[in-house]
């Protein structure tokens, strides 16, 4: 059932995509209103007051929005917070398509940036003062929102990865925290001939997942420039990635849950599932979801894809855009700049929030922070190098989120039966390939 | 959800089948062992489910994840959960119950209400098109409501009703099998002479309607009400297409918006009380169907023996 929904909710997001490319063609004069926006407009549309209605479920900005508007009392904020992901760009794109009840403020994951912008879907906010503000930000975010000398929204978050290890199963088990990819496919042997119960983690194909550690790797399997698109999972990288990856599926080392549900978290917490490398976003859902494996995790840096080798990559992380169909523009780019650059900052980061801005991720308060669930660890150290270290150049697809959807159907098919993952990734190659000749992009070979 | 619907009348109708058996074959009553069998794997099978949903409802999360499903935790957090499920995000989970309760009220009672009226006139009156309507409503029984949301969603974008409780009580007034049960339940139970006497006495068509017609198709009329409550208030797919703005969710979309929480950076994990919350959902469901079960068990039954 969760399958169909999501395939027709899938359909009706690609209908309205296309319905979009049409409507930004027919109305591309639309784009004159480049004027520079002034810090003295924006106080004055603040002075003035109106309803701007955000749609984001990033929980932190429940306390942003009230402080707002203790701020400016003649400015509403409307949150609507109760969906995320593929529900909510459905929403959106939907919205946009009818032209009608599009919100003022929308959240937009790094991953799917490029399908809105690129559909002008997205207001530039440089003219009011955003491309001044690329100094504030880690090198990540900012390229993911920005194209060129236009800046399609403002990183809310970031995910530099790290490897959150079971320190009590390593240690029952006297294994060692992997710094490298093969030290990492030793411990999950290790791990699972003395525990067959146990796994190193769980995969059954994430594509979020798959691209963090393509990233990671150095392969850049996505070209993207203007409406050019190179798509190629055959550089060295992706070559590292698939002979770790393809050992740990073919020996049957990966635990086969699907990330993010009950069975998941239970494997988390009872110790069947060891390590985990994600976003420095996770230690929020590991305190709520996992509650009873208090004190057992710690975070340590990725493992290298060659032996000292210090590059990271991102993984999730969003921004706050504000759709070219927003009806409070002044409004909405002062409420995204307040949550994002200006006071909202800290109140995010006190409240569990990971930053994408420089100088909270350096300050010390924020490095020797003590997480209780890492009992005691200081892992915001870890997270904030990696941060730093986050490999340069990575884009993502236009249409990445319709391509993240046909993962499973095409390097899926690697988890679950003889397909070579390397052989699911070309398959996956072929099919962007087909839909963005299909949008109409010209493929670069 | 499916539980309650197949498990009552499963347990109920076992006396009602035993009665008549012991007039006809004095003696013992014959005992099949493999439709025992089978009937015990069913009653297995409708029922673990909810006993797990019980059991676990008393859980907290950490209890979620460190027990077994189908027996308790150490903790019995059941009224903790009660509370939190009601107050959790402002209390949104109370206007979730009155929304569905809305839609359920206008929605189903409508749907009900257009079905008696279209069944007792298809079944008691001649008119042109007759068989046209025949085939529409067979054909229409047949496309599942799935298929026609898309559709039906651009269409009421287009009206500018999408985002408002319309969207879903609209669509929920049309209930083709409805229709087809009224149809048949009304040609089976009133007797066309008895609305003839009526007519011969002088009584309006209307007084002919609600008081000669109208107490004799009530088995019929809760049975079709029970349908259309049950497809209303576990509707899901319609109002997860119409509906942006969570002050308008039914319970449905509410608790899926709830579990996906788990799935968000940064978001609450809330398991237990989306299962908890799923527990006081399907309440009202079983209540509905021990109180009024009589009555759709002979609405159901109605002309399948010729007397």
């Amino acid at each position: 059932m969760r399958r169909t929904t999501s395939r027709i909710l899938r359909g009706i997001a690609l209908v309205s995509t296309l319905a979009l490319g049409v409507t930004a063609c027919g109305g591309s004069d639309g784009d004159s209103d480049t004027k520079a926006v002034s810090a003295g407009d924006l106080q004055a549309a603040l002075d003035k007051g109106g309803d701007i209605t955000v749609w984001a479920w990033e929980p932190t900005l429940k306390t942003v929005a009230a402080d707002f508007q203790k701020k400016y009392p003649k400015v509403k904020v409307n949150l609507v917070s109760e969906r995320s992901g593929d529900k909510h760009y459905t929403a959106l794109s939907n919205a946009i398509s009818a032209g009608k009840g599009v919100p003022d403020v929308a959240q937009v994951e790094y991953f799917a940036l490029g399908q809105y912008s690129l559909t002008k879907g997205l207001t530039d906010l440089a003219p009011y003062g955003a491309d001044k503000l690329a100094s504030k930000y880690t090198p990540g975010p900012w390229n993911a929102v920005s194209d060129g000398d236009k800046v399609y929204g403002l990183p809310m978050d970031s995910g530099p990865m790290a490897l959150f290890y079971n320190k009590t199963v390593f240690d029952k088990y006297k294994i060692a925290v992997p710094t490298t990819w093969d030290e990492y496919l030793d411990a999950a042997r290790k791990l699972h001939k003395a525990d067959p119960k146990a796994y190193i983690t769980s995969d059954l194909g994430d594509a979020g997942l798959t691209t963090s550690l393509l990233w990671q790797a150095g392969s850049r399997p996505y070209k993207v420039d203007g409406t050019k698109l190179g798509v190629n999972f055959d550089d060295a990288g992706a070559k590292k990635y698939e002979t770790v990856w393809q050992q740990l599926i073919s020996e049957k080392l990966l635990a086969p849950v699907n990330g993010w549900t009950d069975d998941w978290y239970k494997g988390l917490g009872d110790g069947t599932i060891a390590t985990l490398a994600t976003g420095a976003w996770m230690p929020a859902n590991f305190a709520t979801g996992v509650p009873n494996a208090k004190g057992q995790w710690r975070a340590a840096p990725m493992p290298a894809w060659t032996k000292g080798d210090k590059a990271s990559a991102e993984n999730g992380g969003s921004s706050l855009a504000v759709p070219t169909l927003a009806k409070n523009k002044e409004l909405a780019y002062a409420f995204t700049e307040y949550a994002n650059s200006g006071a909202g900052v800290a109140t995010r980061i006190s409240e569990g929030a990971f930053p994408a801005t420089k100088a909270e991720l350096e300050s010390p308060a924020f490095q020797s922070k003590k997480f209780d669930y890492f009992d005691g660890q200081e892992a915001n150290k870890i997270f904030a190098d990696s941060a730093a270290n986050v490999a340069s150049d990575w884009s993502y697809l236009p249409f990445q989120p319709y391509a993240n959807s046909i993962f499973n159907d095409t390097v899926g098919k690697a988890y679950v039966s003889g397909t070579k993952l390397a052989d699911g990734l070309k398959a996956w190659q072929d099919a962007s390939v087909k839909y963005g000749e299909e949008q109409g992009f010209t493929i670069q070979k | 959800m499916s539980t309650s619907v197949t498990a009552s009348p499963a347990k109920s109708a076992a006396p009602r089948l035993r009665t008549p058996r012991k007039k006809h074959t004095p003696g013992k009553p014959k005992r099949n062992v493999l439709l025992t069998v089978l009937m015990a794997l069913m009653v297995l099978y409708t029922v673990v489910p909810l006993i797990w949903l019980i059991i676990n409802s008393t859980k907290t999360q950490a209890g979620l994840a460190d027990s077994n499903g189908l027996w308790f935790a150490h903790d019995f957090a059941l009224w903790d959960n009660v509370r939190d499920t009601f107050t959790y995000h402002d209390g949104i989970f109370g206007r979730w119950l009155l929304n569905t309760l809305l839609y359920v009220g206008l929605g189903a009672g409508g749907a009900t209400l257009l079905a008696v009226l279209g069944g007792y006139a298809l079944a008691k009156f001649q008119f042109p098109g007759r068989r046209a309507v025949f085939a529409v409503v067979i054909g229409a029984v047949a496309v599942p409501g799935t298929a026609l949301a898309v559709p039906t969603f651009l269409m009421f974008s287009k009206m500018g009703l999408t985002d408002t409780p319309w969207a879903v009580i609209i669509p929920s007034l049309v209930s083709p099998f409805g229709l087809y049960l009224m149809w048949v339940f009304a040609a089976e139970a009133i007797p066309t002479e008895l609305l003839e006497a009526a007519r011969m006495d002088g009584a309006s068509e209307v007084r002919t309607f609600f008081q000669v017609a109208l107490p004799l198709l009530a088995p019929g009329i809760v049975t079709v009400l029970l349908f259309t409550t049950v497809a209303t208030w576990n509707n899901y797919f319609l109002p997860l297409i119409m509906l942006k703005d969570p002050d308008w969710y039914p319970l449905t979309l509410g608790l899926s918006a709830w579990s996906s929480q788990a799935q968000t950076i940064g978001g609450d994990v809330i398991f237990n009380l989306v299962i908890t919350g799923s527990l006081l959902t399907i309440l009202p469901l079983i209540a509905a169907f021990l109180f009024l079960q009589k009555y759709w068990q002979s609405g159901l039954a109605a002309g399948s023996v010729k007397e």
